[in-house]
């Protein structure tokens, strides 16, 4: 791939005494959606929290933009322009959904033009602005979890199963958002359990097996051949988003 | 583009049961005020009391206040804590003794500026000793309570023994500036100016981190990063530097309320920090870890009890606080109001 925005060369991250990633190489191309794909366990998560910092990276390379960071703080990760919705989303339960936002926004106070897009990607966020985030649904937790990764520009957005246990008509909207977050040109790296939503999102695809990536290529590929789905991830991708 | 439906499917309206539940540990500094008011029956009594409840509540709120966000931000047991209170005391007794001509003489201009210098002196030491507290002690042993306990026990007795280097073995007496001296009489009660003055402070201060807490960013990144320290991270702030900060100013406020309490017994000594410590603790722990606010109820709770408790049943002064912490932890496991889940 020429010129990614995100290369990753041999990592390797122990957790404990655990190796769960074991020399990972993947590269994320600039705008478009890679989707990380695999058996629960294979390391998907591990890999987002490695790339974000979260967990430090035993050995191997974590390129961004160009620039090194696999010794970089998390912080300066951030501020370097990877924005992360983990799988439990991290909101601030105790703080409210405006209190959340006007966090989310490092660099200074939120842009009212940025959040009024968000307001009409996400509605119930306008709506529950003053509420407490904790007393939120779980759909609406997830909005404003990668509302927040929104609400400054990104340059890469690492984003871990956000349509894990919600309602149908809750996905079609975070698919609408993510759709829309594409079209401006973002780059994102995605983890999804969901094959309906990896393929209908998903420009690239790589497929996770033991700590190490065993397949990459076009989602068009691999939605397309039924025998390879079955015998990377020993299911077949037929529902449709 | 889709957009999401404006539906709150699950946001149900909280029943009363909840939301009373919610409201309980707001209501129980009035409901003991008024039990006291039963009990004792004498109002003159019972006014001076209270008002000597609440001073000594605010006093222990100051002290308590820090350690909570200690507890909750950085997930560390510092039983240090008292060593700050102690060096706030001695440094602060120290500057009004120096300045014994503003504190002797009967002006509220003078002995205003004489207590003012002293509190700035403690915070600014107790600061910077927590500073190097945070570096030397705590920073090797994050994440390991069994050795923050033995290493910050070890701190503490280090630095009561520094006491005793600078300062001498023996206890100093003190007395208070001469306008906070003696007592007014209020509905025919008798009103120490000083508790008085400790109650406002306390208020004040209060009021002051609330609105810290609510209405800036830093109050914003405090609260997040006792919730989730890691998501803080991840959107870009340096935690590890809130960290420090939040440590000198947990440590300055220890000196503060030291030299508060200082005043309030006219007696300090180099364990004074170490005694006080049991009561801190109890605060912070009916308060739920991290909570100021749980932390500024709890402590309000245990200086009106202990007063009570000890006009009315002398004997049992000495456990009424043990008695309360037990009764609020068999209602409440993680305390009246955590913001972090004990582990």
């Amino acid at each position: 791939m020429s010129d990614p925005i995100l290369s990753l060369s041999g990592v390797c991250t122990d957790i404990a005494q655990y190796h769960i990633l074991q020399g990972v190489d993947l590269e994320v191309g600039r705008g478009g959606v890679t989707m990380l794909l695999g058996r629960n366990g294979v390391g998907k998560t591990t890999t987002l929290r490695t790339v974000i910092g979260h967990w430090q990276a035993r050995a191997g390379s974590i390129r961004f933009d160009g620039q090194e960071i696999t010794r970089m703080p998390t912080p300066d990760r951030a501020r370097a322009g990877i924005g992360f919705v983990p799988e439990d989303m991290g909101i601030f339960s105790g703080l409210t959904v405006e209190e959340n936002m006007t966090l989310a926004a490092a660099s200074g106070p939120l842009d009212t033009a940025r959040r009024d897009w968000l307001f009409s990607v996400f509605p119930p966020l306008r709506t529950f602005w003053r509420s407490a985030a904790g007393t939120l649904s779980g759909g609406q937790k997830q909005m404003l979890s990668i509302a927040r990764a929104m609400a400054e520009e990104r340059r890469l957005y690492l984003i871990d199963e956000p349509t894990k246990g919600l309602a149908p008509a809750i996905i079609s909207t975070m698919v609408g958002a993510l759709r829309e977050l594409k079209s401006q040109g973002a780059s994102i790296l995605m983890v999804e359990q969901n094959f309906a939503v990896a393929k209908a999102l998903g420009d690239q695809v790589a497929v996770m097996e033991d700590g190490c990536i065993i397949w990459t290529g076009a989602m068009a590929d691999l939605a397309a051949d039924a025998a390879l789905q079955e015998r990377l991830m020993g299911l077949s991708m037929e529902v449709e988003a | 583009m889709s957009v999401a439906p404006d539906h709150s499917p699950t946001f149900a309206r909280t029943s009363l049961a909840e939301r009373l539940s919610r409201a309980a540990p707001y209501l129980l500094v009035p409901v003991l005020v008024v039990l006291g008011f039963l009990a004792i029956g004498a109002p003159s009594s019972w006014l001076t009391l209270t008002v000597s409840g609440l001073a000594m509540g605010m006093m222990i709120f100051v002290m308590a206040s820090g350690l909570t966000l200690v507890f909750g931000l950085m997930d560390v047991i510092n039983f240090g804590h008292g060593a700050f209170i102690s060096v706030g005391a001695f440094v602060g007794i120290s500057v009004l003794l120096a300045l014994g001509s503003w504190t002797g003489a009967p002006s509220l201009a003078l002995n205003v500026a004489a207590v003012m210098l002293a509190v700035v002196a403690a915070m600014i030491v107790t600061g910077a000793l927590g500073w190097a507290f945070e570096r030397v002690i705590v920073r090797p042993v994050y994440g390991a309570h069994l050795k923050q306990i033995l290493v910050t026990v070890g701190g503490l007795i280090v630095i009561e023994q520094l006491i005793h280097v600078v300062w001498g073995p023996d206890e100093i007496f003190l007395t208070r500036p001469e306008t906070l001296k003696g007592a007014f009489t209020f509905a025919g009660a008798a009103i120490e100016k000083y508790r008085l003055l400790a109650v406002v402070v306390g208020l004040v201060l209060f009021v002051a981190m609330r609105l810290v807490f609510t209405r800036t960013k830093i109050g914003l990144i405090v609260r997040a990063g006792v919730q989730n320290g890691e998501m803080v991270e991840a959107l870009g702030y340096r935690l590890r530097l809130v960290f420090i900060g939040v440590f000198i100013a947990g440590s300055a406020l220890a000196g503060l309320g030291g030299v508060m309490w200082g005043l309030y017994q006219e007696v300090i000594t180099a364990g004074m920090g170490e005694e006080m410590m049991i009561l801190v603790f109890i605060v912070v722990i009916i308060g739920g870890l991290g909570s100021i606010e749980g932390a500024f109820i709890g402590a309000l709770l245990v200086g009106l009890l202990q007063n009570y408790i000890a006009f009315l049943e002398p004997k049992l002064a000495l456990i009424s606080n043990i008695g309360l912490m037990t009764a609020i932890l068999m209602w409440r496991p993680q305390g009246m109001m955590p913001v972090v889940e004990a582990k």
